[in-house]
């Protein structure tokens, strides 16, 4: 996972303060009703740039589900053709007006990141092209008024109650410290955890460091003077595994959480395995680690043999989203408008959440989900309602 | 706010003088520099990189299997000070003899001399980045990377609330050491002379028989070296490094340098502590994030009635 986590950090940030947009419509062949043996879904999203690393499982994930349709011989195939908008809106723009007007596409499975997905949302809009983007996270852009866009993950604005609400039910703490440093990410996310937890009865004491700052002494300072019950951090990875190490080494036990920027293995390598022993994670994505039951495996080893890796972040919204457009195509529709129309009912056990859209685009269901470390190593508890942490 | 103040005033004080003594040891590679050439030396952060660099391949090398003690813990502490401080001494030279003795022996300005300077600091970061770390750690260049445990953190004895702990003792002691080291060097022996006649009047020193490239080339040492203990001690403390681990750092140490007095070496001293003082005690009032902004409220407040800092430039008036 650690290649991938730059490009993560990367995405998170440009996400954060970005948007989203849809798909391409406009049957691909399927003038007037014609007998139609195949039609063309896109996906869209940083292939091969800096963040390519959160964007390629998606794919893997995509192309799996398509691979394992197509093999059924349904009586309408789908041909993936991928775009590399590299995440950026400018180029975003460009491919979707050729996946619009030359490919043919009914639908998009993207764009993968919240900035791109805004620049080409309204595009979609005009096109009739349905999406669903697999990891776009950004709170804004269900309110765009888009009908043609939808997601498979919770938002950003998801994710801070999430974490708060777990906690609580978990360690029932009377008092929590809430940290971040001062990107626009962490200290977003800090403020929804912190309302949560006030909101949850719960007394909030904060502080805040420079991201560039390496030594936390008056950070550690003010949290043992506090002395907390949980402590959760909001920000990457890189700042949080030297925090837990200083707050370790400072002789502070509370439960340390931590959302989805420092959901990485170098938070680990970071804080040194004895100091990240039974951290927790918070994550609006499904990650299978390796000793997951049920479906999850199942997706775990069809995922291992085809795209040969371990899923990674964001792999199973990325089969998820595409099973969306293959259950629609199943389902007789070949055109962008038929499609979204039938994504109004859809209603399907995906892998990593049951799925079901709102009117505004946006999924039911919008599970977080727990990871802990354990052993040294970020294990996947299941959605927030279920998991218990251990330790 | 009180009762924070009295609770968190302690353990502050504890960090910031642990923390301060890093500032300081960098601090020591500025001003020297700035007193002998009048140069700002913006790629002494990056000397003070190569040392956490130096100091994380050795630890790394040795691989503790659990945090060392004793005789074990003195040398290998002992170790990593003296080759980093040697590889960073070392960089140090190699960055006089490529980045400014050209231009100082075409007599360029004090600006080319700058310009230099910002273009090594990033020329060394970038190198470093895309080449070096790679290849002596084996992951991306950017990336953080972390060393393995090398001392306990055990409290060795608390005041009041406060724990002092034996990475505190260390890095403080050892930082004390060099720079008692280095003044006496500086005040005491012959090369030291040089030193201070050269900050006072290049000419005259001269003309007295001293070689300006030999005394600039040691000058580069001696801060290089300083530098490379306060990597050495920092990569103990914090057990992790990344390429750019110098550029606030190294801004923060040369602030402390002219807070103490620029040119002035146990000015160096006192501005590096002031300043790890000041930064802990006022994010108890204000928060953390606040740090750097009281670091340099400080500054100009106490510039704009010293103008010379706390001490005033002393390498220059210092008696020969």
């Amino acid at each position: 996972m650690s290649g991938a986590r730059l490009g993560r950090v990367l995405a998170l940030a440009a996400a954060s303060s970005l948007v989203l947009a849809a798909c391409a419509g406009g049957g691909g062949g399927t003038d007037a009703g014609g007998d139609v043996t195949s039609v063309k879904v896109g996906f869209m999203g940083d292939l091969t740039g800096e963040s390519s690393a959160i964007v390629i499982p998606p794919r893997n994930g995509a192309v799996m589900a398509i691979d394992e349709y197509n093999a059924t011989n349904p009586k309408v195939k789908i041909e993936l053709v991928q775009y590399d908008s590299q995440g950026k809106p400018e180029q975003a723009t460009g491919l979707v007006t050729k996946a619009v007007t030359q490919d043919k596409v009914v639908a998009l499975i993207g764009p993968a990141f919240s900035g791109e997905s805004k620049a080409v949302g309204g595009l979609l809009e005009e096109s009739k092209i349905p999406s669903v983007s697999p990891s776009a996270t950004n709170p804004g852009l269900a309110e765009n008024g888009w009908t043609y866009w939808h997601r498979v993950v919770a938002n950003d604005a998801d994710q801070g109650p999430g974490i708060a609400e777990f906690l609580v039910k978990a360690k029932a703490p009377k008092k929590a410290f809430v940290l971040s440093d001062d990107q626009e990410y962490s200290v977003g996310l800090a403020e929804t955890v912190a309302k949560s937890f006030t909101d949850a009865g719960v007394a909030v004491e904060t502080d805040k460091f420079s991201k560039d700052a390496s030594d936390y002494s008056s950070t550690v300072t003010k949290v043992r003077s506090a002395n907390p019950d949980v402590i959760v951090f909001g920000g990457y990875y890189a700042q949080g595994g030297r925090l837990l190490k200083q707050l370790r080494d400072g002789g502070v036990t509370a439960t340390f959480a931590s959302g989805d920027g420092s959901l990485d293995q170098q938070l680990v390598t970071g804080a040194g395995a004895a100091a990240a022993e039974n951290a927790v994670l918070a994550c609006p994505c499904n990650i299978p680690s390796a000793d997951v039951t049920g479906p999850l495996k199942t997706f775990f080893d069809n995922y291992k043999k085809s795209a040969n890796v371990d899923p990674a972040i964001y792999a199973t919204e990325g089969y998820d989203a595409a099973t969306v457009f293959i259950k629609a195509i199943q389902a007789g529709n070949t055109t962008g408008e038929k499609i979204n129309e039938y994504l109004k009912t859809i209603s399907f056990e995906g892998v990593s959440k049951p799925i079901k859209f709102k009117a505004n685009g946006e999924p039911e269901n919008n599970a977080i989900f727990i990871y802990q470390v354990k052993a040294g190593v970020l294990k996947l508890l299941g959605p927030a309602e279920e998991a218990k942490i251990e330790g | 706010m009180l009762d924070d103040f009295l609770n968190q005033f302690l353990p502050s004080t504890v960090g910031g003088l642990v923390f301060g003594s890093i500032y300081a040891l960098v601090a020591l590679g500025y001003t020297m520099v700035y007193g002998v050439l009048r140069l700002i030396n913006f790629a002494h952060s990056e000397i003070f990189m190569i040392g956490t660099f130096t100091s994380l391949v050795v630890i790394t090398a040795i691989a503790p299997a659990s945090p060392l003690t004793g005789i074990a813990l003195f040398g290998v502490m002992l170790l990593i000070i003296v080759l980093s401080a040697a590889v960073s001494g070392g960089a140090a030279i190699l960055l006089e003899l490529v980045a400014y003795r050209p231009l100082r022996r075409k007599g360029a300005t004090r600006l080319t001399a700058l310009i230099s300077a910002i273009g090594a600091s990033l020329f060394l970061q970038e190198l470093f980045a895309l080449v070096i770390i790679p290849w002596l750690t084996g992951k991306p260049g950017r990336n953080q990377q972390s060393s393995p445990r090398l001392v306990d953190r055990d409290t060795v004895f608390s005041i009041g609330n406060a724990d002092v702990r034996t990475d505190h003792i260390i890095v403080v002691v050892a930082a004390v050491i060099m720079m008692i080291a280095l003044d006496r060097l500086v005040n005491r022996t012959k090369i030291g002379r040089g030193i201070r006649a050269t900050a006072q009047d290049p000419e005259a020193a001269v003309l007295m028989g001293v070689s300006i490239d030999n005394i600039v080339r040691v000058t580069f040492l001696l801060g290089g070296a300083m530098a490379g203990v306060a990597g050495a001690l920092y990569l103990m403390e914090f057990e992790n490094t990344v390429y750019n681990v110098g550029f606030v750092l190294g801004i923060k140490a040369f602030t402390a340098a002219v807070l103490g007095g620029i040119g002035n070496l146990r000015g160096a001293l006192l501005g590096g502590i002031v300043l790890g003082l000041i930064e802990n005690w006022g994010a108890i009032f204000l928060g953390s994030e606040w740090k750097d902004v009281i670091a340099f409220t400080v500054l100009v407040v106490v510039l704009m009635f010293r103008p010379t800092g706390i001490l005033g430039e002393s390498l220059q008036k210092a008696r020969a």
